[in-house]
């Protein structure tokens, strides 16, 4: 090739100096998804609103039936049962589940979705800018606005569920705060479920290229991975606990399963099988009264132990710190594959 | 200098192959047009040339050898895909924040000059536009980043003839002017008559026979339409 060359430009020569700087991502970030999120800031300002009143409210419900003396007089009794009954359709923590999900998805799943479904992705590629460091900056800024957000939601939840789960004071049914429905909303629990929601959204995003098939993929994985999590991850993270002794646990621990043993060898778990009962505890003939006993301190006299493992509510934080942790790690996991897709692919 | 310069490139997807054996080099300072029929591989080469995708085989270099898609590369060329993508939901004076935010350089006055002589005014949303002025914008977009090189996938092939003149118009005071190198497909011939004076013929999965164009037989394109099945246009025909 000869050596004619095009008269250079006065900042042609720190080309591979001088990267266009980060920081203009967040201008190009907030214009491009002001409305998902001024919409993600509607939907938990709301619900702040909401949580703030019936809050203050089950919290002024909670200080009478504590400061009441003596708790076993009716007054009480009935100020307990108040407490019990309030906000029952929000206290199981069910209906909240769907918010970091809700979130994760509508966030997340369009940031390249969209730009691949409308082609606007071979404009935004081809900015001096460079691909990869868009998509990165993209996603790690949006992952930390949705992630503030719900962690800041996160805590008023954690003060409003206070009530429900400091009652062992009381005499009502002890929830445990390990229990699947509210584990998750409370502590680092929402914040980090909420990011793996959105890292999700963001990959599936990019391997659908559709937005809304995308985000249906987001609600189904996601649903998937919480269900696994409650069910079946979420009581390995520590090992449990085990007694022969059910007085030994507590009302508010977790218990992950009791069986029944005789001689050291495993005999059943759950309820007993009927020859069994026939043979050593027969059920008290119809018709004679007499409070019964039941089959399980009568299988006790019998040479029967039934053992109980739980996890201790004292493992909380270790739990929530656990959860938090392998989820942070995956959604790193999942943003950094998106943006080699985002590297990787072809137009 | 060659603005793009390919070797052997070729882009499979899958089995098929979309471009194979293409080498050529345009020289700087030409508007240079890629045509073909539909499917002979003008958008692939283009997004290879942009760096959007990777080849599959061979290479292709831009601006003086620099690897098509490096921070370099995209520095210098601006890019205005088919049926011109913007943010359709947003402002222009959103689109003109965010082209200006994601770019070294970006000519301000230029693009509010642009948009007042266009008549866009700048809170109205992309979607509002009418196509040629969609259009009009993308472009302003592109030439407001100063670039050496323009790259024009299917410009006006969705344009009516007289938004079809002015994006034209536009595009060829940017190449004289200010000396803007420019590569863009059509498959509107007569389009490209009036505008290239070098031509770049994609026939099959191949692409070659670089020249000058200034009708329909000139010697160094001759050997081309022979080749390819050219509806559009007639065959030179031979002389002795």
């Amino acid at each position: 090739m000869t050596a004619r060359t095009m008269p250079a430009r006065p900042d042609e020569a720190d080309a591979r100096l001088r990267p266009v700087p980060w920081r203009r991502m967040a201008g190009v970030t907030w214009r491009q998804h002001r409305i998902a999120l001024a919409g993600v800031a509607v939907l938990l300002g709301a619900l702040a609103v909401y949580l703030w009143i019936a809050g203050t409210q089950v919290n002024h419900a909670w200080a009478a039936a504590v400061a009441c003396h003596p708790a076993s007089s009716a007054a009480c009794q009935g100020l307990d049962s108040t407490l019990d009954g309030m906000d029952n359709f929000l206290s199981n923590g069910f209906i909240l589940q769907v918010l970091p999900v809700l979130i994760g998805a509508f966030t997340g799943a369009p940031v390249l979705a969209r730009e691949l479904e409308t082609g606007t992705f071979r404009y935004a590629w081809t900015q001096g800018f460079g691909r990869r460091r868009w998509a990165l900056a993209k996603l790690v800024l949006l992952a930390v606005v949705v992630t503030a957000a719900a962690g800041a939601f996160g805590a008023l939840l954690s003060w409003y569920y206070q009530p429900f789960l400091g009652n062992q004071a009381l005499g009502l049914p002890k929830t445990t705060p390990l229990t699947p429905g509210l584990f998750d909303l409370r502590g680092v629990g929402l914040p980090a479920w909420t990011l793996a929601a959105f890292a999700i959204g963001a990959l599936a995003g990019m391997l659908i290229r559709r937005v809304v098939p995308a985000i249906v993929a987001t609600l189904v994985v996601y649903t998937g991975l919480a269900f696994a999590t409650a069910g079946f991850l979420r009581q390995h993270y520590l090992t449990p606990l085990l007694t022969s002794n059910t007085l030994n646990v507590p009302g508010n621990a977790w218990v992950i399963s009791q069986w029944w043993t005789k001689d050291g060898r495993f005999a059943f778990t759950g309820f007993p099988p009927s020859n069994l009962l026939n043979q050593f505890c027969p059920p008290p003939p119809a018709g004679k009264g007499g409070p019964s006993e039941g089959w399980g301190p009568c299988l006790s006299q019998h040479g029967y132990t039934q053992w109980t493992s739980y996890q201790p509510t004292s493992r909380f934080w270790s739990f929530q710190w656990i959860e938090g942790g392998w989820l942070l790690a995956l959604s790193a996991l999942l943003i950094a594959a998106t943006i080699w897709l985002v590297h990787r692919r072809a137009a | 200098m060659n603005v793009v310069e390919a070797s052997g490139l070729g882009k499979r997807y899958g089995r098929t192959w979309a471009l194979r054996e293409c080498t050529l080099e345009i020289p700087a300072g030409r508007v240079a047009a890629l045509v073909g029929p539909n499917g002979a591989g003008k958008t692939t080469l283009l997004n290879l040339t942009v760096g959007l995708s990777a080849p599959s085989a061979g290479a292709v270099t831009v601006l003086g050898g620099r690897p098509a898609g490096s921070p370099a590369a995209l520095d210098g060329i601006a890019f205005v895909a088919q049926d011109t993508p913007l943010y359709k939901n947003l402002p222009v004076a959103d689109m003109i924040y965010i082209t200006r935010s994601l770019n070294r350089r970006f000519d301000q006055p230029y693009a509010q000059a642009r948009l007042d002589e266009l008549g866009i005014p700048p809170k109205r949303k992309a979607w509002k536009l009418s196509g040629g002025q969609q259009a009009q914008l993308a472009l302003t977009l592109a030439l407001a980043r100063r670039p050496r090189l323009l790259v024009l996938d299917e410009p006006v092939a969705m344009l009516d003839p007289v938004a079809r003149h002015d994006f034209m118009a536009t595009v060829l005071a940017a190449a004289s002017a200010d000396g803007v190198s420019v590569l863009l497909s059509s498959h509107v011939l007569t389009e490209l008559e009036r505008v290239a004076n070098y031509l770049i013929l994609l026939s099959g999965a191949g692409c070659g026979w670089p020249g000058q164009l200034m009708t329909c037989s000139p010697p160094t394109a001759r050997q081309a339409w022979r080749n390819s099945p050219w509806p559009t246009c007639a065959r030179p025909q031979r002389r002795r």
